[in-house]
């Protein structure tokens, strides 16, 4: 029965993936392409989240986590650059 | 004394983040844990004003808990009100940007107040200077300093004021 | 009692996911940047942590793993969304038609 949600979950979640993706693409600033990076990152975590408990394999968890760190620092790190100028 | 308490506060973080990163009460976890807590606090305990500010009297430790009550309150009605703007076909949208005024003194009561803004409903924060933050609002109800204020800051402001003061 | 808590899990897990979908429809469809990162910072924050709650009742003991998880990000989205937002206005992102009123840009204005 569990599985049943985790892929209804899943597929949400995709949806959800291909929407960002869209504004990912679509821009048209670069501040946009970053604000929709955050949130393709942040579902990709629930992704790996997800993965973990099909697999069974709570070290995916630790995987998320870095995962989650380095998305900050580069949503950071991009917003410096837009800030600054090129 | 201020240093020695903040010291602490640090410490404590760090050792418990990294018992809960491990997941595990094993020795040897627990002495690496201890060892580079201790490193950690003592190349960085010039800059440690977020953990001195903190109170930790029976009020404040009251008051944090309500806020967190406040604050999941407000996450689950920004998302609610977000997804009905988005579902609907007209996309009634009213956004603006606003000037509030806080009075929170210490930076990591401002900082915390500046995310629960933007984790609340129609509200995100985009500059914060000295005592005035610009708050984005995807439906502007007033644009009057006072006004704004009440409706956005004055909800966590009461909490917040008596965690950091 | 397993089913129970597998079934109340399995809830959060689709009732978290709705909102990540919510967020990104937003993203596509709100008129302009600062909207679209209200819309993008709010639902994935609260997504992600009723999937991470959800997953806790379907596996108790990755409990702190998902806490730490959900900490962070709790504390990081509103962060990287304030960060940008205002990157974002200081190199004039354009603002939709509807837009009523920017006191941050008025302000601007009369310091130079």
């Amino acid at each position: 029965m569990v599985n049943i949600f985790i892929y209804i979950a899943a597929a949400l979640a995709g949806v959800a993936l291909l929407l960002a993706l869209y504004r990912f693409i679509q821009g048209p600033s670069d501040a946009d392409r970053v604000a929709a990076f955050d949130v393709l990152t942040i579902i990709s975590i629930t992704g790996i989240v997800l993965v973990a408990f099909i697999e069974d394999r709570g070290i995916y968890l630790d995987v998320a986590l870095i995962y989650a760190l380095l998305s900050f620092l580069g949503v950071i790190a991009v917003a410096r650059y837009i800030e600054r100028g090129f | 004394m201020e240093k020695a308490r903040s010291s602490a506060v640090l410490f404590a973080t760090l050792l418990l983040l990294w018992i809960f990163l491990n997941g595990s009460l094993a020795v040897d976890v627990l002495i690496v844990g201890t060892v580079v807590s201790v490193l950690i606090v003592l190349l960085f305990k010039s800059s440690l004003a977020a953990f001195s500010e903190l109170k930790t009297t029976p009020q404040a430790l009251r008051a944090a808990l309500q806020y967190c009550v406040y604050f999941i309150k407000e996450l689950i009605k920004a998302n609610i009100r977000l997804a009905r703007i988005v579902l609907s076909p007209s996309l009634p949208v009213k956004p603006g940007i606003v000037k509030v005024r806080t009075r929170l003194k210490s930076k990591m009561g401002r900082l915390l107040l500046a995310n629960s803004i933007t984790l609340t409903p129609g509200t995100l924060t985009v500059e914060l200077k000295d005592e005035w933050l610009y708050v984005h609002w995807v439906s502007v109800e007033s644009s009057d300093v006072e006004a704004a204020t009440t409706s956005i800051v004055s909800g966590f402001e009461q909490y917040l004021e008596v965690m950091y003061g | 009692m397993g089913t129970l808590l597998d079934f109340i899990g399995g809830l959060l897990l689709v009732t978290g996911s709705t909102f990540l979908l919510f967020g990104g429809l937003g993203l596509v469809r709100m008129p302009d940047l600062f909207n679209r990162i209200q819309a993008g910072a709010k639902t994935t924050t609260l997504g992600t942590l009723l999937i991470l709650l959800g997953m806790f009742f379907l596996q108790p003991q990755w409990g702190l793993k998902l806490l730490l998880i959900g900490l962070f990000i709790l504390f990081t989205n509103p962060i990287s969304a304030q960060v940008l937002a205002r990157a974002a206005h200081r190199v004039g992102t354009e603002k939709c038609a509807k837009t009523t009123v920017d006191r941050l840009e008025e302000d601007l204005g009369e310091k130079s």
